[in-house]
């Protein structure tokens, strides 16, 4: 008699969840999905690329990019010094400012974006001192990057924090031991540590960045060429009855989120056999 | 304030020659909790002086306007159809993921995260291509009388897209860790499926399904991108609570704007009070997994 594996036992069920969950993940992801590549394989890659290459739709995608990359930037930098000191120092209000960072996940980005709107407009708490320093933001690309940035932090934050709070002390003792001043120990010890984990927030908070909508569009001056991002100028051709065309900014948006997911993947298991052979 | 040098609470045992000094350490707290208040605490606050700018009965007008309700009943009914459809899935196949092996069960597994990767936007659109007047079904259903796109039906297919991965996420890596132990001894001593699955599985899992229920409703409710494409934007009749935002901020009705939107920011703060407590009351009972929680 075979022996029976350990991962196939005969619990019941299997024959009929993996059913149902293969038929609902293709009628509400996979199918649909499909359409958007379908469509624009209509054009053929040269109507593609037609489309892709004017003026509007590429400054629309670069905006995108660039401003995703930026905030992307800014949420690492900010999210380090947050998640660190959430993970390592104790201060009064400390939880209080531990359960806001969700709050971006949890908002609706429609309330995100007229408030933070408002809040950078000309007559705002922010906006209004900023206005008489002679800087404007809302309406601006700088709009757009502090709107991706309060849909970033959290990524960065969340994903730092439990590296930050396994980190053994004691390895850190034992450079200051050995006579590495603080900041040493952090470049040569601690950083190399974090830094897998500071990019995968980094690169979550790209991702969501790049399709981001509700939180951007009405702090965003929507102004073709200059403050038009690319899911707005998509909504735009929608309207317009540009199915094609909207397809074919989608593809753009959908390849540059993907190629970000599958290089965190492969990098995560990169790391996982690197742990197991280690 | 408690000495710094043993942090309460954090099982981390007493920093002896490692540590920032004091100055970088005082700097490095007030950055933090600057960002934290100015990103993110700020725009909360900025929704309630806002709603309440006209004073108490402007707001409550705001709130019991005709419009303002059936936007209310409506992103329930949608949350109510979207969140149990996606509960049903997060079940389905965290059984089959954790509890079996099969082929393709990696790629299984990653394209479930598909929708966290989509433009809500593109979300929507997807929709509109494959219900629309030009799209693939679009005849058929013209035919037929059926009416998907810029009514009930659409919007909660939409919304079910963006919310698909939330409790799925939750449950695999969790049933994956517990394995299929207790579920054979259950099966070994003669009970049935539907008995191992309520009486046995459940209870191991139950706060995370809690956790990730909380979090799909959340988006659930607040999804605008996506159930913008294809809503019919009728103030009243189609509108969901982020759309009738929208449609009231733009037409300059600030303060009705920010009253609805201050009901949308209660369901976040009562969100993130009820993911707290179910944290807290999850970790206490042993069933978590830690890692890092990302929405």
């Amino acid at each position: 008699m075979t022996p029976r594996r350990s991962r196939r036992p005969g619990l019941p069920g299997f024959g009929v969840s993996l059913g149902f969950a293969m038929v609902y993940l293709s009628m509400i992801v996979l199918i649909p999905l499909s359409t958007i590549f379908l469509k624009s394989a209509a054009l053929g890659w040269r109507g593609l690329w037609g489309v892709v290459t004017t003026p509007r739709v590429l400054a629309s995608c670069r905006l995108s990019l660039v401003a995703s990359l930026a905030a992307a930037g800014l949420s690492g930098a900010l999210g380090l010094v947050v998640a660190w000191v959430l993970a390592r120092y104790r201060f009064p209000g400390r939880r209080v400012v531990d359960a806001f960072v969700d709050l971006p996940f949890a908002l609706p980005t429609a309330v995100a974006g007229i408030s933070l709107t408002t809040l950078y407009g000309p007559h705002g708490w922010i906006g209004a001192r900023l206005a008489s320093l002679g800087i404007q933001v809302a309406f601006t690309r700088l709009g757009i990057m502090i709107a991706l940035t309060f849909i970033g932090l959290p990524f960065v934050i969340r994903t730092l924090q439990p590296v930050l709070e396994d980190f053994d002390v004691e390895v850190e003792d034992a450079a200051a031991s050995l006579g590495a001043t603080r900041w040493e120990t952090f470049r040569r010890v601690l950083f190399p540590t974090i830094r897998p984990a500071l990019i995968t927030g980094i690169a979550l908070a790209f991702a969501r960045a790049v399709g981001e909508y509700g939180s951007v569009v009405f702090i965003a001056g929507n102004l073709p060429m200059r403050t038009e991002i690319a899911p707005l100028l998509i909504m735009t051709k929608l309207e317009e009855f540009d199915y094609a065309g909207a397809a074919a900014i989608a593809v753009v948006l959908l390849l540059a989120s993907f190629a970000v997911l599958v290089v965190l993947n492969l990098q995560m298991r990169v790391r996982d056999r690197d742990a197991e052979t280690a | 304030m408690a000495d710094p040098k043993t942090p309460p609470g954090s099982g981390s045992p007493v920093r002896r020659r490692s540590g920032e000094p004091p100055v970088a350490r005082w700097a490095l707290t007030a950055v933090a909790v600057l960002t934290v208040v100015i990103f993110i605490g700020l725009p909360i606050a900025v929704v309630f002086t806002e709603a309440l700018r006209s004073g108490l009965g402007a707001y409550a007008a705001s709130i019991r306007d005709p419009n303002t309700l059936t936007a209310i009943r409506l992103t329930l009914t949608v949350a109510g159809l979207a969140v149990p459809l996606n509960l049903v899935f997060g079940l389905a196949a965290a059984w089959a993921i954790a509890k079996f092996d099969f082929p393709g069960k990696r790629i299984f597994t990653a394209l479930i995260d598909v929708p966290l990767a989509v433009s809500p936007v593109v979300a929507g659109m997807m929709f509109l291509f494959l219900f629309g007047s030009q799209g693939w079904l679009g005849s058929w259903l013209t035919a037929h009388h059926v009416k998907i796109l810029f009514a009930v039906p659409g919007m909660v297919l939409a919304t079910v897209f963006v919310t698909f991965p939330f409790v799925a996420r939750e449950l695999i890596p969790l049933m994956e860790e517990q394995g299929t132990e207790e579920e054979e001894a259950a099966l070994a001593l003669g009970a049935s499926g539907w008995q191992i699955f309520r009486r046995v599985t459940l209870p191991n899992i139950k706060w995370a399904l809690l956790y990730g229920v909380i979090l799909c409703n959340a988006r659930a409710m607040g999804e605008f991108g996506a159930v913008s494409v294809v809503s019919g934007h009728i103030s009243g009749v189609t509108n969901t609570l982020p759309l009738q935002v929208e449609q009231l901020y733009d037409e300059f009705h600030l303060t009705s704007a920010f009253s609805v939107a201050s009901l949308l920011s209660l369901l976040g703060i009562i969100t993130l009070a009820a993911k707290g407590f179910v944290e807290r009351r999850g970790r206490a009972a042993g069933a978590w997994t830690e890692r890092g929680e990302v929405a």
